[in-house]
C-alpha cells in the first residue's frame, strides 16, 4: 500500500517515514531486551557502527547500494554484538544499562577524535543506488522508502516467527524469574545473547538506513542522547507487537516535527512530558490500548 | 619531571570538580536506589543561575570578592526551589516501580528541564570570568593556575569530608544509615522516611548545583551542559561503585588523572579513555572498585 502510494507522498513525508522506519528497526531490537527485562542505554552503538560500517562501504570501496549497506550494517553490528554478548549477557537491570552506555561512549569518544572519518564533522555518503542503479533525483527517496520499507517487513516478520519460539518466548520468563528458566534447563545467558545479537542487528540495518537517507553521519549518531531517544521510542510503543515499534517510531517522528515546527526550544520538554505521562497512564505503551479494546469487545 | 607535575596538578582540579559533580549522584543513588538523570540538570540550573546573579552583582559594582558567596547562593536558590517541586511533586509517587523505569522518569525529567532552561535564560552562551581572574594566579613547576582552581578543590574536600562526618558523626546522619540499609524497618522504627528522602534528593541536587555554579566563571555557560555532565558523573560513580562516597572520590580520581595524562600525552584518546576504564571497571567489578558483597535478593 505504501509503495503504490510512494509516488504521491511529498518528499518531505517519504523523508520521516523512512527515517521512522529506521529508528523502528533499533526499537523493534530494544523491544526484543525490554520483554526480557533489559533497558540498554547504548543501542546508540550499534546504530553507529551501521551508519559508519554503510558510510565506509561508499568512502573506502565507492559501494552505495542501499541493500549493500544495510548488509554491512548488519553484519559490523552482528559481529561487535557477538563479541560484547558474551560480557554483557551477565548483568541485569541498571548494570546491564550502565555498561552498554559506557561501550557507546566508547565509540563515540573514539570517532570523534578520529581524522579519517572526520572526526565530529562526521563525512558525507554518496548519493544511494538500488541494484548498481542510480534513480533519478526525484525518485531516490522513495527507492530508498521502497527498500526500506521491504527490508523492515521481513526483518519484522522474521522477529514475529522468533518470539513464537521457545527461545523467545523465554524473554517474558527472564524478567519475571531467572532462576525458574534456569531450572527449566534453558540458559538464560545464551538467551539474552541471542537477543542482543538480534536486536543489534536491526540497530545496524537501521544505522545504515539513517546514513543513507540522511546522506551524513557523525558520531552524535553513538552519543547517550541517541540512545535515549530510541528507548523513548520503545517505551513509546510497548513490547505487545513487532508492528509497534514502526508506529513508535512514526508517532516519534511526528510529534518531534510537529514540536520543532511550533517551538523550536521546547520540543525536548514536549517529549519529555509525553515519557513521564506514558510510563505513568499507559506502562505498556501505546499498543496496549489496542489490545485493551479488542479484550473488550471479543 | 615538570610535565608529571602539571599531568598531576590538571588531574587533580578535574577530579575536584568531578568529584563535587558526582558526589550527589552517588547520594541520592544510594539513600533512594534512584540513578538520577536530573542531576545533570541541577549542574546546568546552577552555572546558570549564578551566571545571571554573579553578572546582576558585578553589574551593580558590588564587591566582588563577595561573588563567591554569590555563586554559592545561586547554587542553594536553585536546589531549594526546584528539587523539592521534583521529588515531592513527582518522584514520590514513583518509589514503587522498577529502578530501570525510574531512571527513564528522570530522564524524561531531565529533557523538560533542558528547555526549561532553555525558555528561562535563551539560547546565548553567558560568561562569567571576573571571579576565575580575581583571586590571581599560583605557579607549580613554572606553570602559573589561577587560583581560583584551589577553590574548587576546597569544595570538593569540604563537601566530601563534610558528608562523610555528617553520615558517621551526626545521629541524623545515622538515621540516614538506618535508611539506607532498610527503608521498610527504618520507616517501622519511627523515622520519617519520606522527610529524609526529600531532604536527601534536595542536598544531593545542591551539590550538583554548586558544582555548576563554581564551574560557571571557567567556561561559557551554554545550552548542553548537563547533557556532558551526566554521562561523565555516571563514570565516576560507576567506577568507584554506586552509592559509595569513598568510591565516588577514587572514581573521580581515576577518571581525572586518566583524562589529564591522555590529554598530555595522547589527546586523542581523551573521551575513549574515560569510558574505557568505565567499561573495564563494570567488566571484572560490577558493582565497583568499592563493593561491598550484596546478598542475591530473588
Amino acid at each position: 500500500m505504501l509503495l503504490a502510494a510512494g509516488p504521491f507522498i511529498p518528499q518531505w513525508a517519504i523523508f520521516i517515514i523512512t527515517i521512522a522506519f529506521a529508528k523502528g528497526l533499533v526499537a523493534l531490537g530494544l523491544m526484543l531486551l525490554l520483554r526480557a527485562g533489559l533497558i540498554s542505554f547504548g543501542q546508540a552503538l550499534y546504530y553507529c557502527l551501521g551508519a559508519y560500517a554503510a558510510g565506509a562501504l561508499g568512502r573506502f570501496m565507492g559501494i552505495s547500494d542501499v541493500l549493500a549497506q544495510m548488509l554491512a550494517g548488519a553484519l559490523v553490528a552482528g559481529f561487535a554484538a557477538f563479541i560484547l554478548g558474551f560480557l554483557l549477557a551477565k548483568y541485569r537491570g541498571i548494570f546491564f544499562g550502565l555498561l552498554s552506555l559506557a561501550l557507546s561512549m566508547i565509540l563515540y569518544g573514539l570517532l570523534v577524535k578520529n581524522e579519517a572519518l572526520g572526526s565530529t564533522d562526521g563525512f558525507n555518503i554518496l548519493p544511494s543506488t538500488l541494484f548498481g542503479v542510480r534513480p533519478g533525483p526525484e525518485w531516490v527517496r522513495y527507492a530508498v522508502l521502497a527498500s526500506a520499507a521491504i527490508v523492515s517487513l521481513l526483518l519484522a516478520l522474521a522477529v514475529h516467527r522468533y518470539l513464537a519460539t521457545p527461545l523467545g518466548r523465554l524473554a517474558p520468563a527472564i524478567k519475571d524469574n531467572e532462576i525458574r528458566v534456569e531450572y527449566m534447563g534453558a540458559s538464560a545467558r545464551r538467551a539474552v545473547h541471542v537477543k542482543y545479537v538480534i536486536a543489534a542487528v536491526l540497530a545496524g540495518v537501521g544505522g545504515a538506513l539513517a546514513a543513507t537517507t540522511v546522506g551524513h553521519i557523525d558520531p552524535e549518531m553513538a552519543f547517550w542522547t541517541t540512545s535515549g531517544e530510541f528507548i523513548f521510542i520503545t517505551i513509546l510503543a510497548g513490547t505487545g507487537s513487532v508492528v509497534a515499534p514502526f508506529a513508535g517510531a512514526l508517532i516519534y517522528g511526528v510529534i518531534h516535527t510537529t514540536a520543532y515546527d511550533l517551538s523550536p526550544n521546547t520540543w525536548q520538554m514536549s517529549l519529555g512530558l509525553a515519557l513521564l505521562l506514558i510510563i505513568v497512564f499507559l506502562p505498556e505503551g501505546l499498543w496496549s490500548m489496542f489490545r485493551r479494546r479488542y479484550a473488550r469487545h471479543p | 619531571m615538570n610535565q608529571l607535575l602539571s599531568v598531576g596538578v590538571d588531574g587533580l582540579i578535574y577530579s575536584a570538580w568531578l568529584f563535587t559533580a558526582a558526589l550527589g549522584l552517588t547520594l541520592i543513588y544510594g539513600v533512594m536506589k534512584i540513578v538520577n538523570v536530573t542531576h545533570g540538570s541541577f549542574y546546568a540550573l546552577g552555572a546558570y543561575a549564578a551566571a545571571s546573579l554573579t553578572g546582576a552583582w558585578l553589574a551593580r559594582g558590588y564587591p566582588p570578592m563577595l561573588s563567591y558567596l554569590v555563586l554559592f547562593a545561586a547554587a542553594l536558590v536553585v536546589a531549594v526551589l526546584v528539587a523539592p517541586l521534583i521529588e515531592r511533586g513527582i518522584l514520590r509517587f514513583m518509589y514503587a516501580k522498577d529502578e530501570v523505569v525510574i531512571l527513564l522518569i528522570t530522564y524524561a525529567l531531565f529533557l523538560i528541564l533542558e528547555d526549561v532552561i532553555k525558555l528561562v535564560w535563551g539560547v546565548n552562551p553567558y560568561f562569567i570570568a571576573e571571579p576565575y581572574a580575581l583571586l590571581g594566579s599560583f605557579t607549580v613547576g613554572g606553570l602559573a593556575y589561577p587560583t581560583y582552581n584551589l577553590l574548587l578543590i576546597a569544595l570538593a574536600l569540604v563537601s566530601g569530608l563534610g558528608l562523610t562526618w555528617f553520615l558517621r558523626g551526626t545521629r541524623v546522619g545515622k538515621l540516614l544509615l538506618a535508611v539506607i540499609h532498610d527503608p521498610e524497618i527504618s520507616r517501622a522504627m519511627g523515622i520519617n522516611v519520606n522527610r529524609y528522602y526529600l531532604v536527601t534528593f534536595t542536598f544531593g541536587s545542591l551539590l550538583a548545583a554548586l558544582a555548576g555554579a563554581f564551574m560557571a566563571p571557567t567556561v561559557s555557560v551554554v545550552p548542553g551542559l548537563g547533557v556532558e555532565i551526566i554521562v561523565l558523573s555516571f563514570a565516576v560513580v560507576v567506577i568507584g561503585g554506586l552509592g559509595s562516597l569513598p568510591g565516588a572520590a577514587l572514581g573521580a580520581l581515576i577518571v581525572g588523572l586518566v583524562r589529564s595524562i591522555s590529554v598530555h600525552y595522547m589527546p586523542e584518546v581523551e573521551l575513549f579513555v574515560i569510558y574505557f576504564v568505565m567499561a573495564m571497571v563494570l567488566a571484572f567489578r560490577p558493582r565497583g572498585l568499592f563493593s561491598l558483597a550484596e546478598p542475591r535478593k530473588i
